[in-house]
């Protein structure tokens, strides 16, 4: 290796650069990046462009078809859709990639320490056998109650409930992440390169890191794509029972629930948040799959 | 293995003990309440009398353990008393665990409610599974090419588009659009006392099964096929598929026989988990297609605030969560012996 | 049971089906099979252990009261041959009693004779203690309820009772058989899951199979006293899912005869209604969609004094503040939108039975935003830069909480809008309902501790007299810490004049006289602006346009006279 790199007078290249170039000839993932910056763009200046109050109901103009003046039509007290669409997208994004990311970190923390220290073994699949059966709705009550007005009083109506959400969401969906991450620590563990890693004395926490963690990508990466989807879903579940953001707060996964009922009426009003959401998830998916692709070593050489 | 199945198992008494007290907690500490639903018209003082006869002035540790006696000692001595006859102590005025809303033994309901639960949400998955593994596996070998995107693109919208959004849209499609003559009308709802007993009503049984089922088998499918085609991508670039293939094994006997075993490990932890979900029902599906079986069961519970009816039935479901994981470990032995548990 | 009682009701059927023949009328059960969807499902069939709509309505073919009320509010005998009044002697001159006579030859369902002792017993299975009877309050004021002869009844009160049609009037007090339920009383009543789920009836349908939370199955009661009647032989009712299906089910694709309660935005109801399959039908009680407003502080810096009559709330307190409030919703646009024919526009909290509803407060369904302004300009409220009116450091900031339901929603958002329009800041807030109306001690949120500047919510009274109802709003009733918050005086209004026209009232029987005085605390009410009414709501439900013969009844159960249905060709 040493010698064919001396001859080798390609300039050197760091390991995010060969991750990237990688990255680059997988065409799925490059039209995911495109279409989730698009997003990202669209709902964070969309409104600034697109100036019309999501909430403001203007009732002579309610439940109307495409037009140039509302793009998307208006719902059934006259809102805008295109604004709603654009602000939601704000929240929904803002909920899934947040509530997304905490769940998958505490999902691998505990199943790469449940799989990789037999001692902790038991007792975190026991913690997460615990967090499986509980109840979630009147364990959301109780959370909401508890925490509701405190988070109000600190950081205001909006951001209160943002957290709330993003932690409820989080703390509530982790476990499957843990029980298949520790599934597969189980397996790679008695692989011949860990075991090496382990004989020349490599502190677990490298092993964890160094050999571990790049293995165990692709489950991680499905969970984070079901993940955010699942995010936005339960957000518009949580509003649904009262117990996620003020009514006139729009959201996609609220959206296309009020739509749902519509849906013979105005099938748009559930087409745009639908497509929304459906478009996000996809395009993260592929993202994804690009990003697992550009991390395993044997593919990028190949 | 046995050793390791018999220690868990000894694992999971106090386990589950400390579960079904934390439930009870939660339950408890809900501020959701039995009377919450009742119509305004009944007076404050009455509904200080309702719940004090549904014992809730008792403190919670003596709620608890009234349940713990009801569920633990009573219920299995009233089985043993139903299926054999076995009379033990006072089998006549025994307490049993009553929900509020109904004044009804628990245990009974979910038996009622057992056949149209399993019937829906277990076909469904195991349609599911048989549409996802293929899927998942020809995705995977075939990466990248039209199968793959199309079958990718398919799972992706059956996850991001919602059960609620599906279920009215196959409803409004199949029920209201579908003349009710046509062969392709479907009913909306689904009648739980429909029994099977010949041709034409297995037929109707299949036809009111079918919506609730695709709705649901879409789901699992788009799960467990990204799942499985994740895993397999990881197993095909591995040493031992080169190894198998240098050989001179027949592609089929590499992927079917090494690959797959191999790319069980994620798959059988999602499956496995899904299982108890089977028996959790599917709540909204239920909901809209009018099924009305254990979920339908526990939102009502939850909406109504019956502590004993959404203990019992949190805590079954718990068993059954604690049960499959062990199941799902002892597979993982199986399917990768390199895994030892001592 | 006994021999004579056996003999009695096999020669009371030989008689009803030789009538039945002699008469001409056509055959029970000729109709086939009716089927009825609730979305929500009923839980049990006895209305004493549950008080709930669903489960009333479920239990009201199968067991029945002494008398009903009609679709407009009329008492008319159902078990009796004529209502007990003072002119009739059947209520004393004291007004402290009241004496019912049952119909002769009345047979339960399995053929034993009705007599008093069956309405006796039921009196004492709701008024014993232990036994959670949730209709308690119907036998308010009830000293003893005692058999004179095999088919008298004497109700005696502890005092005059004005109103003495309180037990066993309407589906929520039916007469239960003695004999099935007697091992039922007090503890005991929860533990008899085969007499709940199908009691033994006079109504024209018995229960064949019951299962809870689910579906009914009932099937005509052969003994029922009306010769043809019911003309359906089974009935299939169903429950589960929601509003949306239901409609889709009865009025779309015809699957189901009768759909109850279709609550949805008016032109859902109207494009369903298009499809020729069904129609919707609607009927009003006293149900109003009202607005609350908290007179007192709830500041959560107040600690346990929050929402107490301690501190008066600072802006609320202003009756300019609570009018302009008033004057700035369009209330034809709320109905419009939110309950099309289910809904009227109301400007008093006590709108119905007619002879109650006050004529005083006419005007408020035109909205004046531009007067609005001017009222609160005049009081001193002054605009500020941000758009929110102010007056010595005070800022019209509310916060407006209400139940998760689709139509309030969009209610609190348009109100937030008109209200924005003069200057009036409003944050929203929806709590689950079983946590909202659920009185739960532990929990900030219930309606009744109104951490909130207002709320709203829809409320009504059974039968048709309001005197319990409008006395919610005595000072007596205000929710507190003391009393556990239970209590009906929401808006924490208190006055002595309206405290002594809630005594007058209960020493009244003169129905004109009621009137008067019920239109006077109405008045008082809404002159003050501390409830603010929005709409007045009906029942609606939607039936296939086969079925005949459905009234659709505000007052009472809605499937009260299930026996009269039929279908047509």
């Amino acid at each position: 290796m040493t010698d064919s790199s001396l001859e080798d007078d390609r300039k050197y290249r760091s390991l995010w650069g060969d991750v990237w170039s990688q990255f680059r000839t997988h065409k799925g993932a490059m039209v995911g990046t495109v279409v989730f910056l698009g997003i990202l763009i669209g709902v964070a200046i969309g409104p600034y462009l697109w100036d019309i109050d999501p909430g403001f109901a203007n009732i002579r103009h309610r439940n109307q078809g495409m037009s140039w003046e509302h793009p998307l039509g208006t719902d059934q007290l006259g809102r805008d859709m295109l604004a709603q669409v654009l602000q939601g997208g704000r929240v929904s994004i803002a909920v899934g990639l947040t509530a997304m990311l905490l769940s998958l970190v505490l999902g691998t923390l505990i199943g790469v320490i449940a799989g990789y220290f037999r001692k902790l073994d038991g007792p975190l699949m026991r913690l997460t056998d615990l967090f499986l059966a509980l109840p979630l709705l009147p364990l959301l009550l109780v959370i909401i109650m508890l925490f509701r007005d405190t988070l109000r009083g600190l950081f205001g109506p909006e951001t209160g409930i943002f957290l709330l959400i993003v932690f409820i969401i989080g703390v509530t969906s982790w476990m499957q992440t843990a029980r298949i991450v520790r599934g597969d620590v189980l397996a790679l563990k008695e692989r011949e390169f860990i075991l090496a890693a382990n004989s020349i004395g490599t502190p677990s926490q490298r092993v964890i890191s160094r050999h571990i963690m790049p293995n165990i990508l692709s489950p991680i990466m499905v969970s984070a794509t079901l993940g955010i989807a699942t995010a936005i879903i339960t957000e518009s579940a949580l509003s649904f029972l009262g117990l996620g953001f003020p009514s006139d707060f729009p959201t996609w996964g609220r959206l296309l629930f009020d739509g749902t009922q519509y849906i013979s009426q105005a099938p748009s009003r559930v087409i745009w948040p639908g497509l929304a959401i459906s478009l996000t998830v996809l395009s993260v998916n592929f993202i994804g799959d690009g990003l697992r692709d550009a991390l395993d070593p044997r593919i990028r050489g190949r | 293995m046995l050793n390791f199945t018999l220690r868990r198992l000894m694992f999971t008494i106090p386990t589950l003990l400390l579960i079904s007290f934390i439930i009870f907690l939660i339950l408890d500490m809900a501020p959701n309440d039995p009377t919450g639903n009742l119509p305004l018209t009944i007076p404050p003082e009455v509904r200080a009398t309702i719940r004090a006869s549904l014992g809730l002035d008792e403190p919670l540790y003596i709620r608890y353990l009234l349940w713990c006696q009801q569920f633990f000692v009573n219920e299995p001595l009233n089985l043993l008393n139903e299926w054999f006859g076995w009379c033990i102590g006072d089998c006549e005025n025994r307490l049993r665990v009553s929900s509020w809303a109904t004044r009804s033994p628990v245990v009974d309901l979910i038996a009622e409610r057992m056949p149209q639960t399993l019937w829906v949400v277990g076909m469904s998955y195991v349609v599911g599974i048989l549409i996802a593994v293929p899927i998942g596996v020809i995705s995977a070998y075939k990466q990248y090419s039209w199968f793959d995107q199309f079958g990718t693109f398919i799972s992706m919208i059956g996850f991001s588009v919602p059960t609620f959004f599906t279920g009215v849209l196959m409803i409004v499609i199949f029920s209201v659009w579908v003349p009710n003559d046509s062969i392709f009308w479907l009913p909306s709802i689904y009648d739980t006392t429909h029994k099977v007993d010949d041709w034409s009503s297995f037929v109707f049984q299949i036809r009111q099964m079918a919506m609730p089922v695709m709705v649901l088998g879409l789901y699992n499918a788009a799960l467990i096929s990204r799942f499985m085609r994740a895993s397999m991508l990881d197993n095909l670039t591995q040493d031992y598929v080169r190894t198998a293939r240098a050989k001179g094994l027949k592609e089929q006997t590499v992927l079917l026989v090494h690959v797959l075993r191999n790319s069980m490990i994620p798959v059988v932890t999602v499956i496995a988990l899904g299982i108890p979900q089977i028996f959790g029902g599917a709540i909204i599906t239920e909901q809209i297609f009018k099924v009305n079986g254990l979920g339908q069961l526990l939102i009502i519970g939850i909406q109504g605030a019956d502590i004993p009816l959404v203990q019992t039935l949190t805590f079954l479901f718990a068993v059954l969560i604690v049960l499959f994981n062990l199941v799902a470990d002892v597979l993982y032995g199986l399917l990768d012996p390199r895994i030892r548990y001592d | 049971m006994n021999l004579k009682h056996l003999i009695a009701g096999t020669l009371g059927a030989g008689l009803l089906a030789s009538t039945a023949m002699a008469g001409g009328h056509e055959a029970q059960g000729r109709d086939g099979s009716v089927n009825i969807i609730y979305w929500q499902a009923a839980s049990i069939m006895n209305p004493y252990l549950s008080g709930g709509t669903k489960d009333i309505n479920a239990a009201s073919m199968v067991i029945e009261p002494l008398a009903h009320y009609d679709e407009n509010g009329a008492m008319v005998p159902t078990l009796v041959d004529e209502i007990p009044t003072v002119g009739n002697g059947g209520v004393s001159a004291d007004l402290t009693s009241i004496t019912w006579k049952l119909s002769e030859g009345l047979l339960w369902s399995d053929g034993s004779a009705v007599t008093s002792s069956d309405v006796v017993f039921t009196a004492n299975y709701c008024m014993d203690e232990t036994g959670g009877c949730q209709q308690l309050s119907k036998f308010g004021g009830v000293e003893s309820v005692e058999a004179v002869d095999d088919l008298t009844v004497k109700i005696t009160f502890d005092g005059p009772k004005p109103f003495p049609y309180g037990p066993f009037v309407g589906s929520t007090t039916p007469i239960l058989q003695a004999a099935q339920f007697a091992d039922c009383m007090g503890i005991a009543a929860p533990t008899c899951t085969d007499q709940n789920f199908g009691p033994i009836g006079t109504g024209p349908f018995t229960v064949t199979e019951f299962r809870a939370n689910d579906s009914i199955t009932l099937a005509a009661n052969t003994n029922y006293r009306e010769a043809g009647k019911p003309a359906f032989a089974t009935v299939n009712f169903k429950g589960g899912g929601d509003a949306a299906a239901a409609g889709r089910a009865a009025l779309e694709t015809g699957e189901f005869d009768y759909a109850w309660n279709l609550q949805l935005a008016p032109e859902i109801l109207a494009d369903m209604e298009a499809k020729g399959v069904g129609t919707v039908l609607s009927s009003f009680g006293p149900l109003v969609e009202r607005l609350m407003i908290n007179l007192t502080d709830p500041s959560a810096d107040l600690g346990d004094e929050r929402s107490t009559v301690a501190h008066p709330h600072p802006f609320m307190s202003d009756m300019a503040v609570r009018q302009a409030l008033s004057m700035a919703i369009d209330r034809p646009l709320l109905v419009e939108i939110g309950y099309g024919q289910a809904g009227k526009v109301t400007c008093n909290v006590l709108p119905a039975p007619a002879i109650y509803d006050s004529p005083n407060n006419a005007g408020c369904e035109v909205q004046d935003i531009a007067g609005a302004n001017a009222l609160l300009d005049e009081a001193g409220w002054e605009m500020g830069a941000d758009g929110v009116r102010a007056k010595d450091g005070v800022r019209l900031s509310i916060l407006y909480q209400t139940s998760t339901n689709a139509v309030r929603q969009d209610f609190q958002a348009l109100i937030k809008q008109w209200w924005s329009e003069i200057g009036v800041e409003t944050e929203l807030k929806n709590i689950s309902g079983g946590v909202f109306f659920g009185g739960d001690q532990s929990s900030p949120d219930t309606f009744q501790k109104l951490f909130a500047d207002l709320e709203m919510y829809a409320n009504n009274f059974d039968g048709t007299d309001p005197e319990a109802y409008m006395g919610n709003w005595a000072c007596a009733e205000i929710p507190s810490p003391e009393n556990a918050w239970l209590g009906g005086n929401m808006p924490r209004y208190c006055n002595a004049d309206y405290d002594a026209l809630v005594a007058e009232m209960g020493g009244t029987a003169d129905i004109a006289e009621r009137a008067r005085l019920a239109i006077a605390m109405n008045d008082m009410l809404m002159q003050s602006y501390s409830i603010i009414p929005l709409v007045h709501r009906g029942n609606v439900s939607g039936i296939v346009n086969t079925l005949e013969g459905v009234k659709l009844n505000a007052w009472d159960s809605e499937l009260w006279n299930i026996a009269d249905w039929s279908r047509s060709e």
